[in-house]
């Protein structure tokens, strides 16, 4: 019963390899990429593609409707679920610095939602990457360099605008 | 068929210590929360595998409980966190719409 006797036994082992294999990047890139970002990208392939990968498997070689559907469920729960919780754990990275600024590309957000990124009061136990007075000093600056930077930016836009 | 189940097993225990590894080494508790869901997608893939190579149905009904408490958790550990921040005191307009950042 357990042995691997037909064509689909074959493609749900391979399907279940590889989402082992999915699983396995995701530990390497958790342990290995410097910030909170990159983690979380490498550790949510495997909790959509590993996963639904895994899960077909499953219902390919469980026979039977009862477990195909429940399996059904869960990927979909995990796709509906998991941009949510992404979503909500990269923006409270962003604005608790702990990003590597230094290392990104494009900082799409750096003028609007990182003025309220200085924190008082609950600090968590751990070290945050940035003193609070510098952080409060550096938004500052950020701020000022931003306004200035936006009112150009507005001017230059009210000039482009035919009246 | 042996040589399948090492295989599966091992890749599997190999990303869930690494993922434990910076789960206990973490320097935020950001960092914990991710490692932490990473850890439990590859418990629940686990369960599923065993499920798929031993023909085993029972153990389904604890991958949606599994799916379910690692989506709870990291979004309440996440809004703790977020409750944590406080506003800077000279951004008062609370809700600024998003539509006047500088583009």
């Amino acid at each position: 019963m357990n042995d691997i006797s037909s064509v689909g036994d074959v493609v749900a082992v391979v399907l279940l390899l590889i989402g082992s294999f999915l699983c396995l990047t995701a530990g390497l890139g958790v342990l290995r990429f410097p910030d909170v970002l990159t983690r979380m990208h490498a550790g949510t392939k495997p909790q959509v593609l590993g996963f639904l990968l895994i899960m077909l498997g499953g219902a390919i070689r469980l026979q039977g409707w009862s477990t195909t559907w429940m399996l059904l469920l869960v990927a979909a729960f995990q796709m509906l679920t998991a941009p949510v919780s992404a979503h909500m754990i990269s923006r409270v990275a962003y604005r608790r610095r702990h990003v590597r600024r230094d290392l990104l590309l494009v900082d799409d957000l750096r003028s609007g939602e990182a003025r309220d990124s200085v924190y008082r009061g609950d600090e968590p136990a751990d070290a945050p990457p940035e003193e609070p007075g510098r952080a409060l000093v550096e938004s500052r600056r950020e701020d000022e360099v931003h306004r200035d930077d936006g009112a150009q930016r507005e001017d230059g836009a009210d000039r482009e605008r035919p009246s | 068929m042996t040589v399948v189940y090492w295989l599966a097993y091992g890749l599997l225990a190999a990303g869930a210590l690494l993922s434990l590894v910076r789960l206990a080494r973490g320097p935020s508790l950001l960092d914990r929360v991710v490692a932490t869901d990473t850890l439990l997608v590859i418990i629940a893939a686990g369960l599923a595998v065993h499920a798929a190579l031993e023909r085993d149905p029972t153990v389904v009904p604890v991958l949606v409980v599994v799916s379910l408490l690692a989506f709870v958790g990291s979004v309440s550990v996440a809004r703790y966190i977020g409750g944590m921040m406080l506003r800077s005191p000279k951004n008062e307009p609370a809700d600024q719409p998003a539509g006047e950042v500088p583009r």
